[in-house]
């Protein structure tokens, strides 16, 4: 009864008319994005992170929140209709959708996406609710040691799921560890790494690092070469599914749905590797697996239910244990804290309005979102032809007044530069950048539990493994590293990153 | 053969990590160690960059002796101008005002398109820089003139 209670709460929460309406402007602007190559989530979040401080705690949230899923939702127009996806985790759906629009079924494929995206973005909201909770309260029992190893398992699982070398990965994991360390020691008051530059006391923020790395280096990355983008079709006719559609759809929705909704739980991962792993699962128990590539629906039904599922539960270690489970988590972590609320497991008993408001809030964006992209599809299309370079000069211009307003300083522009060429090289070198995002936000806490650790065993370090609960999330941790650089799964790995 | 050539992503990535965990390390000899009871400032750094340069050596002595794909084109062009124009802006965003430093950003960074053409990028010039200045300066009153000092603004 408790549950319906929340429920009730969040959606007194989320209906207000300031919430409902940054929720509508959070999808919008996610599918926006989403549409759009070459901009993803991340960088458009750490953009838009400067407007929304002015904003209240739960509205901020609620719209961050949109413009990530909306984002997955946005991708798969591009895919099917122009064969580019719009969106990482919308790889895959390129491969059968965009064969689905050269046979005139643009519109079914469009529909199929957004129906099985509606039914994941559903179920995984009611996980969430289900599980968040007991998961939280679990939490609370933890301490610095337990927190301490729950980061060195996340830092770990991001590694297995990152593309390129292993090696060149956990470097850039460690490295961002480092520079999350950057600025004042918080018991000491030591300057650390700034170079005497008063600028740096603070520390850098971690929104000019997002911005450089992921908005900057991802344009000079998509400079290299520009791709000419033709629509397949410029008017999208006849969404209805058949009957015979409909049948060979709801299998894989529902596997789609429970893959995504797992995967998105996991560290590092996010929406990217549902989509993957459901596409790959779906050829391998289609009974049409031989259409698999020229046009099977299965193959759009399947991917776009698992990256929205996994959009949604990804927000599960963010909301209940205050760990970011890829780089957008980690900016809504850096958004909570500029708000003045301490993420963790304490956010559920602490502000329920909050919780529970966002949950509701990803309901109802969800339903917003089948209806911006299916009768609205028409817009859609005439921005998925909008080219590039119309593009990359107003998402600099975004990126440079959005990194001067965090602070109302230059030295952030110019420290964002920087990162731009640091990510541009690391980019170039097969470092991914996502581990190290992740590591610098939890670079600092993860000194403070080690220290508030160790202070308590009096600097034993055995309390790591002595601990069940922080011992069982160490070997956890050492398994998937010993998986990950098994030859065999290396291998499959790099086969599953190959199609990209 | 040269495993600069034949591995240089493995290569120069572990130098870059081998220069920064040195540097760390280097540097944090100024914070204090402190011990593992009472951790002082130096402490988790030293641990970490000391990661950094094993990862580093590693992939080193790895270039040397496994092939590896080749860095690729490197965008030098776009690099140059993103970078550039950024800095730019930075530069005289206060001095000049958002009237200025937003054409100016968005026309050369603009040129590092293949596709560039003078009459788009000018258009595309006004439009941002007229959208900016409405949402960010009147609408949401971040603290940049539209005219600066320099123009007496």
């Amino acid at each position: 009864m408790e549950l319906i209670a929340n429920i009730g709460l969040g959606f007194s929460t989320a209906l207000t008319p300031l919430n409902l309406l940054y929720c509508l402007a959070g999808v919008f602007l996610g599918t926006l994005i989403g549409v759009l190559p070459g901009l993803g989530p991340t960088a458009t979040i750490a953009m838009l992170l400067p407007i929304t401080f002015n904003l209240p705690p739960v509205s901020s949230l609620i719209m961050l929140a949109g413009i990530y899923y909306g984002s997955q939702y946005g991708g798969s127009t591009t895919s099917i209709l122009v064969n580019v996806p719009g969106e990482a985790a919308s790889v895959v759906t390129a491969l059968d959708g965009y064969q689905m629009a050269r046979k005139g079924r643009a519109g079914v494929a469009l529909a199929t996406a957004a129906i099985g995206s509606f039914f994941a973005g559903t179920v995984a909201t009611v996980i969430l609710a289900l599980f968040a909770p007991p998961l939280a309260e679990i939490a609370l029992k933890f301490g610095p040691a337990e927190f301490f190893s729950l980061m060195v398992l996340g830092l770990l699982a991001s590694l297995v799921l990152a593309r390129g070398s292993l090696l060149h990965a956990s470097g850039m994991v460690v490295l961002g560890l480092l520079m999350g360390l950057i600025g004042s020691d918080v018991n000491t008051g030591t300057q650390r790494f700034t170079f005497d530059l008063p600028q740096l006391a603070d520390g850098v923020g971690f929104v000019v690092v997002a911005m450089g790395m992921f908005g900057l280096a991802e344009i000079i990355r998509n400079l290299e070469n520009e791709d000419d983008r033709s629509l397949i079709v410029s008017k999208v006719t006849n969404l209805m599914p058949t009957k015979e559609d409909w049948k060979r759809i709801v299998g894989p929705i529902l596997r789609g749905t429970a893959i995504g909704s797992i995967l998105g739980i996991l560290p590092g991962s996010g929406s990217i590797l549902g989509s993957f792993a459901a596409y790959a699962i779906e050829k391998k128990v289609s009974k049409n697996s031989a259409e698999f590539g020229k046009g099977a629906i299965e193959g759009v039904a399947a991917p776009e239910s698992a990256n929205n599922a996994g959009a949604q539960t990804s927000f599960i270690p963010m909301l209940t244990l205050g760990i970011p489970s890829n780089p957008v988590m980690a900016l809504m972590i850096g958004a909570m804290i500029i708000q003045g609320i301490q993420p963790g497991p304490s956010v559920i008993t602490e502000q329920p309005a909050l919780f529970w408001g966002i949950i509701v809030s990803m309901w109802i964006g969800n339903f917003f979102l089948v209806v911006l992209n299916l009768p609205m599809i028409g817009m859609w299309v005439r921005i998925v032809s909008v080219p590039y370079q119309f593009l990359f000069p107003a998402i600099l211009v975004f990126c440079g007044i959005g990194v001067f307003s965090l602070n109302n300083t230059e030295f952030d522009i110019y420290l964002m530069a920087l990162f731009g060429v640091i990510g541009y090289i690391f980019v170039k070198l097969d470092c991914e950048p996502a581990p190290m995002l992740l590591a610098f936000i939890l670079g600092p806490m993860m000194e403070e539990y080690l220290r508030r650790a160790l202070l308590l065993s009096r600097g034993d370090p055995m309390v790591f493994l002595e601990r069940p609960i922080s011992a069982t999330m160490l070997a956890l941790a050492a398994l998937a590293i010993i998986v990950a650089s098994l030859p065999m799964f290396y291998k499959k790995r790099e086969e599953a990153f190959k199609e990209e | 053969m040269n495993p600069i050539a034949r591995n240089a992503k493995d290569f120069w990535t572990g130098v870059i990590f081998l220069i920064i965990g040195g540097g760390a390390i280097v540097l944090s000899r100024d914070y204090g160690m402190g011990t593992a009871v009472k951790m002082g400032p130096a402490y988790f750094p030293t641990i970490l960059s000391s990661l950094l340069i094993v990862i580093g050596a590693i992939s080193v002595i790895r270039s040397f002796l496994k092939p590896g794909t080749p860095i690729g084109t490197v965008a030098w062009k776009g690099l140059f101008l993103i970078i550039a124009s950024t800095l730019l802006f930075g530069g005289i965003v206060r001095g000049a005002g958002l009237a200025i430093a937003l054409p100016l950003l968005i026309i050369i960074s603009a040129f590092a398109s293949t596709r560039f053409r003078w009459q788009y990028a000018l258009a595309l010039a006004v439009g941002v820089t007229v959208f900016c200045i409405l949402i960010f300066q009147v609408g949401l009153g971040v603290p940049l003139p539209i005219l600066g000092s320099w123009f007496g603004g």
